[in-house]
């Protein structure tokens, strides 16, 4: 197809569209300029989209319009579903873009062989590789959010060495297709080993390692559209791709540093096996307080910091947790919120939900800052976060978080803990925050519990 | 190699490393819109997929253009559109810098 690049009219386009898509990841630095970005973004594909049809070796127009039309039918929904549906929809999307590339990739083989040269056969046996094992390994991860399949991590003995001989397997045909690009019977193995090896990568992650391994898929679609590019001569496809896959690296590596594990901790150390070793339970007694108590110490305070988790999305609470930051801040209290990097199931899933119950953005820190704040902080309240917070994670070596930073709530004057029961979190650890003297613990579903805070808050003064 | 690999390698080595400067600087605020439109963008994968359907090369080229060109005009659409509604919610304090 590197007739498209003989049209000098297509390549200005490209480079223009080229321009906007660095402008949009630039303006989208801040909240202020970001919608700007997405704007740019937007502008940028449909001149590279334009551009492209007036491509002249293009005999029909009737498939393209259909899969234009098609494509934007299903892409409507997917750009409306509930903000509590994001993370679902972003491995969903994954999914898609590296489906688009693995069918690109097989379509320019099957025309292709069996002259290609070993170069663009590399790349394009990196583009379906990538294609393919994303293609599963987000379909997967998109069903264990959505509940469809289950959530917690699936582990067997030789588990690793299973996954890692299938990879090899497909890389070491890969390297035959290299040498030989005209066995075309081996080629469909390309495609179905990587994607077993996608489905087998997700079976042992768990819901908390979610934020790392969506990143991680991001990447890979992003890398995998980068050798699409390769294989169709298209700096413009190079550039994209590249762009998206150091995005997606950037976010593991950030995931995967507030975890406090590698990346391959993360991919084939499921945490299922370092609960064997987990730390001894805490031990205590544990001080509970129902919502009317709990609230008569909130009016006391003059500073409240609210530590959400995984918790606050599965209730839906963020809009009542809202309504009790309002209730709060009327009575003038100072009223922020602890953002733990890997809080939720994907990077950033607190901050959207909590702006989509309007809560204003610069009410919202990182956890560097939070835990300077928390020393001075009269109640530090959470809800629904449990392994983010657990003490342990300082100075108990042998607990499985051990060195994993955390949000220091222990150091707030008072604690306050929404929490269903006393079951320990993802990681299977007690939490050994519930048993010390400063911490109550309000039993109960989040949203019920923050709504029963809001109807005291409110109730204590009559207009 | 050709000229053209080598000059290919050159805009991913460079592409990368301005990614990452870029990247770096966004806020982790919006970690999730930022994911959500590097899937819209990395869907540019469709002017290849357009390439290949319309050239009516061969009938398999052609459905598995379409497919390609389906898939990725859904991300397209679906990633700029939740892009723009997640940064719509985002909003300040009413009065500037909030109480402190």
């Amino acid at each position: 197809m590197s007739g498209a690049l003989q049209d000098p009219i297509i390549e200005i386009a490209y480079i223009v569209a080229v321009t906007l898509f660095i402008l949009s990841l630039k303006w989208l630095s801040s909240p202020a300029t970001a919608r700007r970005g997405v704007q740019a973004g937007e502008v940028g594909m449909l001149i590279a989209i334009l551009a492209t049809l007036l491509y002249r070796g293009i005999v029909s127009y009737e498939w393209i319009i259909i899969g234009l039309v098609v494509g934007s039918l299903i892409g409507i929904p997917l750009g409306l579903v509930q903000m509590t549906a994001v993370p679902q929809r972003t491995a969903l999307s994954h999914a898609f873009g590296a489906f688009a590339t693995a069918l690109v990739g097989t379509a320019e083989f099957y025309l292709r062989t069996p002259s290609i040269s070993a170069f663009v056969m590399s790349a394009l046996a990196i583009e379906i590789i990538l294609g393919s094992l994303t293609f599963t390994a987000s379909l997967m991860a998109a069903g264990k959010l959505q509940e469809v399949l289950p959530q917690r991590p699936i582990t067997y003995k030789g588990q690793n060495i299973v996954n890692l001989g299938i990879l090899a397997l497909a890389i070491l045909i890969a390297i035959y297709l290299v040498n030989f690009p005209g066995a075309t019977w081996l080629f469909p193995l390309l495609i179905i080993i990587p994607m077993i090896f996608g489905v087998l990568l997700i079976v042992p992650i768990g819901g908390a390692d979610m934020p790392t391994v969506i990143s991680l898929l991001n990447s890979y679609a992003g890398l995998s559209a980068a050798a699409m590019g390769f294989v169709l001569k298209s700096k413009l496809l190079i550039v994209a791709g590249a762009l998206d896959g150091s995005s997606g690296f950037i976010l593991s590596v950030i995931m995967s540093r507030a975890m406090n594990r590698s990346f391959t901790n993360v991919l084939f150390g499921a945490f299922g096996q370092v609960q064997e070793s987990a730390a001894k339970a805490a031990e205590g007694t544990v001080r509970s307080a129902t919502p009317e108590e709990a609230a008569g110490i909130l009016e006391a305070a003059n500073s409240v910091m609210i530590v959400p988790g995984y918790g606050m999305a599965v209730a839906q609470a963020q809009h009542k947790v809202r309504e009790f930051y309002d209730a709060l801040t009327k009575r003038g209290i100072d009223v922020k919120f602890a953002i733990h990097p890997v809080a939720g199931r994907m990077p950033g899933h607190m901050n959207v939900l909590l702006a989509e119950a309007d809560v204003p953005y610069d009410r919202l820190i990182e956890m560097d800052d939070a835990n300077s704040d928390f020393p001075q902080v009269d109640v530090a309240l959470v809800i629904g976060a449990n392994d983010v917070t657990n003490p342990a994670a300082r100075h108990d070596k042998n607990s499985p978080i051990y060195g994993m930073p955390i949000l220091e709530v222990d150091k707030a004057r008072t604690v306050m803990v929404i929490k269903r029961g006393m079951s320990p979190g993802f990681a299977g650890i007690e939490n050994e925050l519930y048993y010390l003297d400063k911490t109550l613990m309000i039993f109960g579903d989040a949203k019920s519990v923050v709504g029963a805070l809001v109807r005291e808050l409110s109730g204590g003064h009559d207009h | 190699m050709t000229s053209e690999m080598l000059s290919n390698i050159y805009v991913l080595v460079l592409a990368a490393f301005l990614g990452f400067e870029v990247i770096k600087r966004v806020s982790p605020l919006l970690h999730t819109p930022l994911m959500s439109l590097t899937n819209a963008l990395d869907a540019i994968a469709v002017v290849g997929a357009i390439v290949i359907v319309g050239e009516r090369k061969s009938t398999l080229a052609t459905v598995l253009g379409t497919l390609a060109v389906i898939a990725a005009t859904s991300n397209v659409v679906g990633g700029f559109l939740i892009t723009d509604r997640m940064l719509r919610m985002f909003k300040t304090s009413p009065r500037t810098g909030g109480p402190k």
